[in-house]
């Protein structure tokens, strides 16, 4: 274990080693708040609750999380290091741990920033603070996911460019089979299968504030899916 | 030390290495020597657990690197080819980074940090950022990185590989120190970084070893010793040629007032040169050039990696 913190420690630092981290989260920041203040028209809406904000984010995580990830697995490559991190006595799964929790860690500072709309909340009226924090949580476990894939397909590749497209593509998909069958009614079982595959069907009763152990099951199968695909990949290297 | 038996890699279609067998002893500093693409960094790779063979053993201090990479990486300490570096990290950060992965104890780290950052003479960029420094001293930084778990076993790709020749002597000289107690296995395409530091070479090519030995023997392998004379007397040629130290003697040119040049091969490879002097004086030869010439290393590489 103590090496999976030392690899957190080493990625959570290069996060903030350059001024690209901090950029990350203002513009984050910048991006949610806008939306959910003025394109949602919050102050129109005569409510104090955050609905809107959570219902947005497997949208606005789509753009994000990817940026995230990307660079994980592919700077490695591409600078050679993951040589060098490959032979130092550490097993594959705990590289992959720890840097899938620096990337968690990361996601977790940026969405603690915006912790001026509960505030803002707060001060306007007497908002559920159970839902918020729910749906907080709920929004760790959507962000962590996209994290899982991200991170996996990082690994696949050793341009950042196109870590960051695919993951984008892949993420986008996963999220709009929760919405297309619903046209192809005719389908029939399909639908139901794909609605309990996308990422989006899941997040909608988050954005209620409900934890359903359903939905912590499904982001958690997905997250340990796409980590042991990536531990995997890691040490097919061996035989390449 | 380091045990390789059979060991074959396979990229696809492309074979890298083909049944490369060697031993290496505890403190040797054995050079690897190949022409670009002869399988040089695969077998590094392979004995770093990076990649793994597609046949063959190769274990290092006892372990295989198949079945217990993480106890062989605990032994080794390795620099991979163009001494790839964090850039975004200071020197010590990443020194700690990597005496923190070694498992080095949290009281121990900085003694450690000091140690190699001395071993290496980085005292100067301590806190620099590794994306600044020179081609140098980031190769510096990657020996320490290294060094910083004090290995048993040192495998080096191509460590002085860019660096200009003072660099390049402040690294050679660094590993002649390290092989006193370590074993190091360094890969080079530079024939006088192996003559001045090892204590034997290995000489890959096209996937296969093609000769091993110190580099004396290496160089004497060739053609051994040849010695040149321009001498005049009377049939010189013959008489050198069944002497029983000459193993053939060939006639260069005629020279000038009856001189002969010729070059002659010594019975056992070795230097004939005061045999041919004591011969001339026995004989009353006049003789106005005598010289010995061994093959270089160069010459050897160029044999055996050519054709």
């Amino acid at each position: 274990m103590n090496h999976v913190t030392t690899i957190f420690k080493k990625e959570l630092r290069s996060y903030f080693s350059s001024p690209i981290g901090f950029v990350f989260i203002i513009f984050y920041l910048l991006v949610s708040n806008a939306f959910f203040f003025f394109v949602q028209d919050f102050f129109r809406q005569g409510q104090v609750t955050m609905r809107g904000y959570f219902a947005a984010m497997p949208w606005v995580f789509l753009f994000f999380v990817p940026a995230i990830t990307m660079r994980l697995w592919a700077e490695e490559k591409k600078m050679g290091t993951v040589e060098l991190l490959l032979t130092m006595p550490m097993k594959e799964w705990e590289v992959v741990l720890g840097k899938f929790l620096a990337a968690f860690g990361f996601l977790a500072i940026t969405l603690a920033f915006s912790f001026t709309i509960p505030a803002t909340l707060m001060y306007l009226g007497k908002p559920d603070l159970g839902v918020i924090v729910g749906s907080y949580v709920g929004a760790l476990f959507l962000g962590s996911a996209y994290l899982a894939i991200g991170l996996y397909i990082s690994s696949l590749t050793e341009n950042q460019v196109v870590a960051f497209i695919i993951s984008l593509a892949v993420i986008f998909v996963l999220l709009l089979i929760g919405i297309a069958p619903v046209w192809l009614n005719a389908l029939g079982t399909i639908v139901s299968v794909c609605e309990y595959v996308s990422l989006l069907s899941h997040f909608n009763n988050v954005t209620r504030g409900v934890i359903d152990s359903r939905d912590v099951i499904y982001y958690a199968s997905v997250i340990a899916l796409f980590l042991y695909l990536n531990v995997k990949n890691i040490e097919a290297r061996k035989w390449r | 030390m380091i045990h390789v038996e059979g060991l074959t890699k396979r990229y696809g279609q492309s074979l890298a290495i083909d049944n490369i067998s060697f031993h290496i002893n505890r403190g040797e500093v054995v050079g690897l020597l190949g022409p670009n693409g002869a399988g040089k960094t695969t077998t590094m790779k392979i004995l770093t657990c990076f990649i793994s063979a597609t046949a063959g053993r190769a274990s290092i201090a006892g372990h295989d690197t198949f079945d217990e990479p993480l106890k062989v990486k605990e032994q080794i300490g390795y620099l991979p080819e163009s001494c790839p570096v964090y850039h975004d990290m200071d020197v010590t950060t990443y020194l700690r980074f990597s005496a923190e992965v070694r498992g080095i104890p949290s009281s121990k780290r900085k003694a450690a940090v000091d140690r190699v950052i001395s071993d290496c003479d980085l005292g100067k960029v301590t806190y620099k950022l590794i994306g600044h420094l020179s081609k140098g001293y980031r190769q510096r930084v990657g020996l320490a990185q290294a060094l910083i778990h004090d290995p048993a076993v040192l495998i080096l790709d191509e460590p002085t590989s860019g660096l200009d020749p003072n660099q390049i002597r402040d690294i050679l000289s660094l590993i002649n120190n390290l092989g006193q107690e370590k074993t190091v296995i360094h890969s080079t395409h530079i024939l006088s970084e192996v003559e001045s530091t090892s204590d034997r070479v290995l000489i890959i090519n096209n996937g296969h070893i093609v000769a091993q030995g110190t580099p004396k023997e290496l160089m004497s392998r060739s053609s051994g010793t040849t010695v040149y004379l321009t001498v005049k007397g009377a049939d010189v040629q013959t008489q050198l040629a069944s002497a029983p130290f000459v193993k053939k003697a060939e006639k260069l040119a005629d020279g000038r007032d009856g001189f002969l040049r010729l070059a002659l091969q010594g019975a056992d490879q070795r230097d004939v040169s005061l045999d041919v002097f004591k011969m001339a004086v026995e004989k009353n030869w006049l003789l106005s050039e005598l010289k010995a010439e061994t093959a270089s290393l160069e010459d050897v590489f160029a044999k055996l990696t050519r054709g």
